[in-house]
């Protein structure tokens, strides 16, 4: 069985990551786990080192690289040790050329394999769809990324949070960085309106990994399939079509559900040019929304959409206020009620102009 | 049950006026494009311009910008509507505004172009008015925009 994954994120470095991976390790220990630390950030701040103190360190791998000896995790005498839980810190860093996985978040995925629950730790900025939001506010290019795969497939996301003014004393008290380091650190990565960017977006991505979880975790698949939702638009080939289009988008995005377009063409219709164009704007409009264009062809308008709305799934449908006479409606009935007879359990809306609406300046 | 299929629509045959914008839209250039397009009895055409970033693929998705286009058009259409004025609204994509304006008028016919002041860049409204496909008018901002 795979180990459990829990991640400790943060918006920058110092903030108390592994301090709290450390804490979190040591009072599993208290309760009588098997915990080892797997690797741990030689960051030379003392009140870290203190806290490992008594904690089992699995031996690293030394090898040399530009003339300095360095050091990283061993993962087989990780998975070889067999513990309960592995401390293993910075998920993001990338591993030296000798070794098996080019990155830690690969050698964290094998001791998860063998069955070791993991902690470990990284800051945003490593986060690979991240990438050019932080490039943009740091003016710093992250060149170690990990895929967001990493965190959405991990059991626990934790943040861990410090406000920047916090941050930034840790810093000025020399908990972060050398003394020699931090003036410069302040005047660039560190500084205040670059942390509170980092911090929501930290923040920001935690919140969705909630959302995320409570999703796919709350409803089991039945529910879900019960309350699944996915919208159908109908179009024609004239200019209102956009706007029910649109407004299809916004109801799916509420529902977050998938959006199709349908389009019902009438056998052997010659297309006008102006039809031409609406046709190729609809087609358009429907891929900056991300729907599906349906093209079907059919002398039944309500039949055709029977036929697509069972074939999709479909649960909602949205439909433009029809332009029939009243005349025609009284003797072959309205399109709406049509419908709603051939729709059984499926939503209908009728998208209305609003500038329609009385009363409207 | 076999509907009835649409009349052809009031829309076909008409001039079309189209007004580029993204982000926002002055509203003295709207109001200024509806006289125009009522006076010529035209289609008015506004197309938000939704830019995609070159770190992305073409077909990549934009929501947040689409959130951001659909109430402007959809205030935009409102606007036209009460004035009795036909519209057909676009969502155009492309790299850059102008590149975005480009795709556009090589697929659909325009009979005037009202571009506001604001919201491109000097550069890009001298490329419109260079290249622009119908006669083209630049609105200057309103006065609290302008300041």
């Amino acid at each position: 069985m795979r180990g459990r994954y829990r991640i400790l994120l943060g918006m920058a470095a110092g903030v108390g990551k592994t301090y709290r991976m450390l804490q979190e390790g040591r009072s599993a220990h208290a309760e009588g786990r098997d915990v080892v630390i797997g690797y741990l950030e030689p960051h030379d701040r003392p009140e870290t080192a203190a806290l490992a103190e008594g904690l089992e360190r699995v031996p690293h791998l030394r090898a040399g690289y530009g003339g300095l000896e360095l050091q990283e995790m061993d993962v087989d005498a990780v998975v070889r040790r067999a513990p309960e839980l592995a401390l293993i810190d910075e998920l993001a860093h990338t591993n030296l050329p000798e070794a098996r996985n080019e990155k830690r978040w690969q050698d964290i995925d094998e001791v998860l394999a063998a069955g070791i629950d993991v902690i470990s730790t990284v800051n945003v900025q490593h986060l690979e769809s991240l990438n050019d939001a932080i490039a943009e506010l740091t003016d710093v290019r992250v060149r170690e990324t990990f895929p967001d795969t990493v965190l959405e497939d991990a059991d626990e996301v934790v943040f861990v949070d410090l406000t920047p003014e916090a941050l930034q004393e840790r810093l000025r008290a020399g908990k972060v960085y050398p003394h020699e380091r931090v003036q410069t650190a302040l005047d660039n990565f560190f500084r205040a309106d670059r942390l509170s960017a980092l911090r929501e977006l930290a923040l920001r991505e935690v919140a969705e990994d909630v959302e995320a979880r409570r999703q796919s975790v709350v409803l089991d698949p039945l529910s879900a399939r019960a309350v699944a939702e996915r919208v159908l638009a109908l179009v024609d080939l004239e200019p209102r079509s956009q706007r029910i289009l649109r407004r299809a988008w916004r109801s799916a995005e509420r529902l977050g559900a998938p959006l199709d377009a349908l389009w019902v063409r009438r056998p052997g219709r010659e297309l006008s040019p102006e039809e031409r164009v609406q046709l190729a704007a609809l087609r358009r409009l429907a891929v900056v929304l991300g729907a599906h264009f349906l093209e079907e062809e059919g002398d039944d308008l309500v039949a055709a959409v029977r036929r697509v709305a069972g074939e999709r799934g479909s649960t909602y449908v949205l439909v433009g206020t029809p332009d029939e006479s009243r005349r025609r409606e009284i003797l072959r009935g309205s399109l709406v009620s049509a419908l709603v007879r051939s729709l059984p359990g499926i939503d209908i809306r009728v998208v209305a102009n609003r500038a329609d609406r009385e009363g409207r300046a | 049950m076999t509907m009835p299929w649409r009349r052809r629509p009031a829309y076909a045959g008409r001039g079309r006026v189209l007004v580029p914008f993204s982000g926002a839209l002055d509203p003295n250039v709207l109001e200024a494009a509806i006289r125009i397009a009522r006076a010529d009895e035209a289609v008015l055409v506004p197309a938000y311009l939704l830019v995609v970033p070159l770190q992305y693929p073409e077909d990549a998705e934009q929501k947040e910008q689409v959130a951001r286009a659909m109430p402007l058009l959809e205030a935009v259409e409102q606007a036209a509507l009460r004035a009795r004025v036909p519209v057909d609204a676009r969502i155009e994509k492309g790299r850059s505004p102008t590149h975005a304006l480009q795709r556009l008028w090589e697929v659909e016919r325009f009979d005037r172009i009202v571009a506001p002041a604001v919201g491109f860049s000097p550069k890009e409204l001298a490329w419109i008015l260079t290249h622009a496909p119908a006669e083209t008018v630049v609105l200057r901002p309103a006065p609290w925009l302008a300041a």
